[in-house]
């Protein structure tokens, strides 16, 4: 087994687990990051709606608002900075019902008190113009700082500028006790021991698990299932806004937002859950946001769904976000409660715990030689015919178009692949690059990106998993070499 | 940036792009070219190693390579200029083809018509609404057939099919021959949805369980399937959860239908069918797009690639009678007659009728009725009756012909098929 010595482990490779490693790889400080699963990003942070949020009607003076109103104007240097897609596309809530219409005026007045000053109220002509799908409103706010962004890429690119800047990722690493020796914590995974003086805890819907082995016993999370359908980027729908829904006091409801890659997502559910693997989708979800999204715009056809996920949010309980030190064990810092707001507050919430880092005695020396930026993958698709025959000319590769309906080629799978921390599996593969998120969701470039796996990790291609170890595509060869016709 | 100028270029080397090329250089077209994505032509036969190809239009009967093979080498004999590894990434109104290769770049291809033959695709999980987890060993039934035929790979050994189209279960005989245990093939209608030869000889002769009226309601495991609930389907289509029952298994295959591949002819503006899902024609194979023509399954789904030939051979001369200008028909839009599926009609191909109608015309029509002695009719208000015949036995997912003589372009503009249980015969 193998142990590994580190100034700060950070437990999960989430948004706010990679937030926080980027946030420490400005200084001259040993950094690792260990995640159960097989890649970055990989839980919550993977699935859900893709929202970077204003805080507009987040519930005022609480730690949540908080960090989510002061983390969205961030998003624009970050996502220059590394390259990740963003669109301040503005969002649309929508009243269809009387009893909407009048809700209008608290929401308002809510989003004043969380210091969204730019809300505007839209009457239902306006609101018409400017999406001219919403037949049913009778009114509506327009928010124009609620954005969307790609939500594994804002993960992958945090953890490769991170990488860049010297900070070491172990996935498939599970932690499984920690204990405290002097100064220092020892932690057992299942890929080895390791020894830190810090640990900050951003393990999401497992924090209360590793809270627990340091003694940490108050809270419990509790998984909040969200379903959604992804929608064609071919469906008529024409819609560039975030569209939401008047919230019930029993929920948020059903919303419809454009992805930026040109989908559009719908979802997405509520749904207590027990088990913090229940990833499934069911019937009645499926059929509960269709209804939800027809409420919203009419003529919403579901025959443009391409696909389905569900992702959990990990709801805490107590609830509320938290970020904690703790006397009784110095040097261990939690974030917990970061629920589907998380992606939005991850940035400041990083800043947090930098503070709570720094005020349990770690020394931040700048390190003169930090890259601030992370070039992306050059994605064929984007590009004009003569920027994409040059890149044919430099690289072959780029000739061969491996994902049909997202138009991926070799070279972008190839970098996927070979960039820190890189794609190990099919997953890995889609959401870095997009091959088999489209329309035919695999059913071409599903056979093809298996064999550039192997090729490129030297496995023989019946270990080639979809995510990790358990989940190999191919059950072996038809014939084992040798074996008579 | 390579450029080639032609005079057709084809679109897709499979069967129906093979037999538009060889058809339009019989027809004169000199320069014809063919663009295919896969670094050998033949398509999707290339995997179809099973036999049953070729009875009607070659009187043998091949295997899918063997078939592909024979208009392969026609084709080359012929001078048919062929791209392999190209994929065709752009189409416009005005006939240019932007395609990539590794070897060649990109390519700009200007031809005088166009020949669509993209074929069509599997429809997936997420477009069938499935619920449960996503674990691996979820795949689409001619992805798992390339795995086996062309990579040497098992998919899985304990097999569920949801579907039985054709390949559905084609694919059920394939892996129980393979050595593994097919454990159902579950089919949401009451008949099965491919050809009645393959129940016979994939589902009966290999005693593969099947269950009609059955979907699946759940795929169970974490990282790799460990099994999925069906349950019985009721008169109105909707599930009974409550009488599931779980079968264990580490693999599901879909065959729950097919679409034609349209992405480049809604680019260049093709006027599509919403029953076929294909381009909309007329007699000459001329989608609304001039000098953009269509063949194979990219017009929509036939049960026979024999089928795909002769009308592929047929597409491929009008576009070089096209492209030479002489003798060509309009586009589908100039059309003098539109022709409507009727009562008990899902879809009909071709669309359209233009005013220069040869002798006869062949219509490939899908039932939405199922059912023994039926009867097939096309009338017009102005001159009633077209065209009768009788049909001993009509199920949907086989394909209904009609040939119609003396249609005449004068008369009616719209002509409606129907098949009903007499349509007022005695």
């Amino acid at each position: 087994m193998a142990r590994y010595d580190t100034e700060v482990l950070v437990v999960g490779a989430g948004a706010v687990g990679v937030a926080v490693a980027r946030e420490l790889c400005r200084f001259r400080t040993r950094v690792l990051v260990a995640d159960r699963l097989n890649d970055v990003g990989g839980d919550a942070s993977k699935s859900n709606s893709a929202i970077v949020h204003t805080g507009f009607d987040a519930e005022p003076r609480t730690l949540e608002s908080e960090t989510v109103v002061h983390a969205n104007p961030l998003f624009d240097r970050l996502c220059r900075d590394l390259e990740i897609p963003f669109i301040r596309c503005g969002a649309i809530l929508v009243a269809t019902t009387e009893e909407e219409e009048e809700a209008l005026p608290r929401i308002m007045q809510r989003a004043e008190q969380n210091q969204v000053f730019d809300v505007e109220y839209l009457t239902a002509q306006r609101a018409r113009r400017l999406e001219p799908a919403l037949t049913s409103a009778r009114a509506g706010l327009l928010v124009p700082g609620e954005s969307i962004v790609d939500p594994f890429l804002l993960v992958v690119a945090q953890a490769e500028n991170a990488a860049q800047n010297g900070v070491e990722f172990l996935t498939s690493c599970e932690i499984e006790r920690i204990e405290r020796s002097a100064q220092t914590f020892v932690v057992s995974s299942t890929l080895g021991e390791i020894r830190a003086r810090f640990v900050v805890n951003a393990a999401g819907l497992r924090g209360d698990v590793v809270s627990h082995m340091v003694g940490i016993e108050d809270f419990t999370v509790h998984p909040r299932r969200g379903q959604f359908h992804v929608i064609d980027r071919s469906a008529p729908l024409g819609i560039r806004h975030i569209i939401l829904p008047v919230p019930t006091k029993l929920t948020k409801g059903t919303l419809l937002t454009p992805t930026v890659h040109g989908n559009w997502l719908i979802g997405p559910t509520a749904e207590e859950m027990e088990d913090r693997c229940a990833h499934e989708t069911t019937a009645d979800g499926m059929e509960e946001i269709v209804r939800g999204a027809g409420r919203l715009v009419p003529g919403f056809d579901p025959r443009h769904v391409i696909t389905q996920y569900a992702g959990l949010r990990a709801v805490r309980t107590p609830g509320g976000y938290h970020l904690r030190s703790f006397a009784r064990v110095p040097g261990f810092i939690e974030l917990s409660g970061i629920r589907s707001t998380g992606i939005t507050a991850s940035p400041v919430v990083a800043r947090r715990a930098l503070a709570m880092l720094r005020a349990a005695g770690l020394e931040t020396q700048p390190d003169e030689d930090f890259v601030a930026t992370r070039t992306g993958i050059p994605a064929f698709r984007d590009l004009d015919d003569v920027e994409r025959a040059a890149l044919i000319e430099r690289d072959q590769r780029y000739g061969r178009i491996v994902c049909r309906c997202e138009t991926v080629t070799e070279a972008e799978i190839v970098q996927a692949v070979q960039r820190t921390p890189g794609a190990r599996d099919m997953d890995g593969v889609k959401r870095r690059v997009r091959a088999g998120l489209g329309r035919c969701q695999g059913g071409f470039c599903g056979s093809r990106v298996p064999r550039i796996l192997s090729e490129l990790l030297g496995v023989p291609l019946e270990r080639v998993t979809r995510n990790g170890l358990g989940s190999e595509l191919l059950a072996g060869p038809t014939r084992a070499p040798g074996d008579s016709p | 940036m390579n450029r080639v100028a032609c005079d057709v270029a084809v679109v897709g080397g499979g069967p129906g792009g093979l037999a538009a090329a060889i058809g339009a250089r019989e027809t004169g077209a000199r320069r014809v070219v063919v663009i295919e994505r896969d670094g050998h032509l033949g398509g999707i036969l290339q995997q179809c190693i099973h036999n049953g190809f070729g009875l009607s239009i070659l009187e043998k009967d091949l295997t899918g390579p063997e078939y592909a093979h024979h208009y392969v080498s026609e084709a080359l004999e012929r001078g048919v200029r062929c791209f392999t590894n190209a994929m065709a990434i752009g189409l416009s109104p005005d006939r240019r083809i932007t395609a990539v290769s590794p070897e060649a770049g990109l390519i700009t291809i200007e031809a005088r018509a166009v020949v669509l033959a993209m074929g069509c695709r599997e429809r997936t999980r997420g477009a069938v609404w499935l619920p449960g987890t996503r674990p691996a060993g979820i795949m689409t039934a001619g992805a798992a057939q390339r795995f086996i035929n062309i990579d040497g790979y098992l998919p899985g050994r304990r097999i569920v099919v949801l579907g039985s189209g054709d390949i559905g279960m084609i694919m059920a005989r394939r892996l129980h021959l393979e050595g593994c245990i097919v454990e159902a093939v579950v089919e949401y209608r009451g008949t099965v949805g491919g050809l009645t030869r393959n129940l016979v000889q994939c589902i009966r002769d290999f005693d593969i369980p099947l269950y009609l009226r059955h979907t699946v309601t759940a795929i169970r495991g974490t990282r790799r399937v460990t099994g999925v609930d069906i349950s019985p389907v009721d008169e109105g289509g909707a599930p009974d959860a409550s009488r599931s029952q779980t079968l264990a298994c580490d693999t599901l295959l879909l065959s729950v239908g097919l679409i034609p591949e349209n992405e480049l002819s809604k680019q260049a503006g093709v006027q599509l069918d919403e029953g076929t899902g294909g381009p909309i024609v007329n007699e000459s194979f001329h989608t609304s797009v001039p000098g953009v023509f269509a063949a194979g399954n990219v017009l929509h789904v036939y049960d026979l690639v024999d089928d795909v030939t002769r009308c592929a051979l047929a597409a491929g001369t009008s576009a070089a009678r096209f492209a030479a200008d002489y003798e060509a028909t309009g586009p589908s839009t100039d059309a003098a007659a539109r022709i409507v599926p009727g009562a008990g009609v899902r879809s009909v191909v071709p669309q359209r009728l233009s005013a220069h109608l040869p002798d006869t015309v062949e219509f490939h029509l899908r039932a939405s009725t199922e059912g023994r002695r039926r009867t097939l009719e096309l009338t017009g208000r102005q001159r009633g009756t077209v065209y009768r015949r009788r049909c001993p036995v009509v199920r949907a997912s086989e394909m209904v012909r009609a040939t119609v003589r003396g249609i005449g372009a004068s008369g009616d503009d719209e002509l409606t098929f129907r098949i009903g249980e007499n349509c007022g015969e005695p």
